[in-house]
């Protein structure tokens, strides 16, 4: 999933600060799942950013919704109604979300209540992990299932390099080396003639590096 | 002769080459690494030039390696991944060479989290490994990085690697090591040495896989200053290895930097007898004028002579 985290409730605040009246929209995708954007987490948004306008004497009015998606066109425009009511909508979607119903209610500010993070998982409650770069060509088959795009600090594809000491990376003793567990993976595998093969350089232009990416699909035509 | 390089030649002929290191300053003078190149004259092969160590803003490597040819030191420019793309990489390659670059040095590069830019994006486009091949591939395919022909001047490098036989796995640093000679290595750094008995250890595996034949290997050392320095590295420097002996040696010292400077000199001996070692290099960072003194005492002056009059 998407993992997001919570702006500060005053940095919201600050983008709305012209505002009398405003739409506070969550997310019941991957942002309600990490705890960032769900409807509670719209509601709680919504009565904090209300108690700081009041206490500046400013009073706000807010009006709060929870859509299944905001990453997609039908449920975005289930709330033309309400959004056509405010000043500003306050999104509680990832990147995704926000720029979404940017673009279809190209009238209105659109502002974002979360910062996105990484594309990764819940490992323990409470902790997110980041799991994948959306490089857009896998390596997994060839590092026993552990990315070292996004967990190795330097995205190296041959590891692991000289800073690795005691399995952990040498830019913090909590994170572990990814090639470290890659080594350890493929050892228990019998692998470790993956290790020793040459991984030549990485087709960037996949990732984010060659522009805005598409992905288009003839079968999924209506 | 692949680059003709003196270090190249040093090491073909089988001589037991010296290699010292430069880190360039954090401003706009030549000055000190000139006065800097005047000490080593004589007593090095050729000296290493960093690469913005450790996330650090310097002068370049390639603009202070100019400034040692000039002074008639052969100079080795360190390049990391960390800053430079593929494109930006060849482009300094080409430019480097132009100016009498000959040697390099090819490393992934400290993470920006330790220099004085951590907010900085880093860039690893390639890492150390696919940067030898693609030094190697300018020089013997006269190909760029995507393929295309050099159609003329190729870049001719001697092309240098780094191996860490302090860091981890261990197991994993030895195929590593065979991983960077098959792409293309001439010659490898080590990290400095502290723990003689893993680097013995590391040296019978390079030598049972017959690895020592097929690349020159110049061990790392590093003279410590004080107790203090020594804990420093043992507690704070990632891939470094110092045993408590030696920390508990400089601390009942009663001249700390004369006693470093002992260690050093014994190491150096002791690793121009361990088999497969081609040579020694001396980082004596902020303390280079501390060289000659280490390669005279360890008798291996007289043998380099300056290379370039």
């Amino acid at each position: 999933m998407i993992v997001a985290q919570p702006k500060p409730v005053k940095e919201v605040a600050d983008y709305i600060k012209e505002c009398a009246k405003v739409l506070v929209v969550g997310c019941s995708g991957c942002t309600s799942v990490c705890l960032a954007g769900g409807e509670t987490e719209a509601e709680i948004l919504a009565t904090a950013l209300r108690i700081l306008r009041k206490k500046q004497g400013r009073p706000l009015e807010t009006l709060v919704t929870t859509i299944t998606r905001q990453c997609d066109p039908e449920f975005v425009a289930g709330i033309a109604e309400k959004v056509s009511q405010v000043d500003a909508v306050v999104s509680l979607g990832c990147g995704v979300g926000v720029q979404f119903l940017a673009e279809h209610y190209p009238d209105k500010w659109v502002l974002p209540a979360l910062n996105t993070v990484f594309a990764g998982g819940t490992v323990q409650a409470g902790l997110w992990e980041e799991r994948c770069g959306l490089c857009g060509d896998c390596v997994l088959h060839l590092t026993g299932g552990i990315c070292p795009i996004t967990r190795c600090a330097k995205s190296i594809q041959n590891g692991p390099c000289g800073g690795s000491q005691n399995g952990k990376c040498e830019i913090n003793p909590d994170t572990p080396c990814a090639w470290h567990l890659i080594y350890e993976k493929l050892s228990a595998l019998g692998r470790l003639d993956l290790m020793l093969e040459y991984r030549p350089a990485k087709d960037w232009s996949k990732e984010r590096s060659g522009g805005p990416r598409l992905v288009q699909r003839k079968d999924a035509e209506l | 002769m692949k680059s003709g390089s003196n270090l190249e030649k040093v090491l073909s002929q089988g001589r037991f080459a010296v290699t010292a290191e430069i880190g360039p300053p954090k401003h706009a003078s030549a000055e000190g690494i000139i006065n800097t190149a005047k000490i080593l004259k004589g007593y090095v092969d050729a000296v290493n030039i960093t690469d913005n160590q450790t996330a650090i803003v310097r002068l370049s490597s390639i603009a202070a390696g100019v400034h040692l040819y000039n002074a008639g030191v052969e100079p080795v420019i360190q390049v990391t991944c960390r800053d430079r793309n593929r494109i930006a990489m060849q482009s300094d390659l080409l430019g480097a060479y132009s100016l009498g670059m000959r040697n390099v040095l090819c490393l992934s590069g400290d993470h920006q989290k330790f220099g004085n830019h951590p907010q900085a994006k880093n860039v690893y486009d390639i890492d150390s490994i696919q940067l030898i091949n693609m030094v190697r591939g300018m020089r013997d395919d006269k190909k760029f990085q995507c393929g295309e022909e050099i159609k003329q001047h190729e870049p001719r490098y001697f092309i240098g690697a780094v191996a860490n036989p302090f860091a981890d796995p261990f197991e994993y640093r030895v195929m590593r090591l065979e991983k960077k000679i098959n792409a293309g290595a001439d010659f490898i750094q080590t990290q400095s040495i502290f723990d003689m008995q893993r680097f013995e250890k590391f040296m019978d595996m390079v030598r049972r896989r017959g690895l020592h034949k097929k690349v020159h290997i110049i061990a790392g050392v590093t003279p410590l200053k004080s107790a203090r320095a020594a804990k420093f590295i043992q507690q704070r420097v990632a891939g470094m290895l110092v045993p408590d002996e030696i920390i508990e040696r400089m601390e009942k010292a009663e001249d700390q930097k004369a006693e470093g400077i002992k260690i050093c000199i014994e190491q150096v001996q002791h690793l121009k007898t361990i088999e497969g070692v081609a040579g020694i290099h001396i980082m004596a960072i902020n303390w280079e004028d501390v060289v000659p003194e280490i390669v005279e005492k360890a008798g291996l002056v007289g043998q380099h002579v300056p290379v370039i009059s």
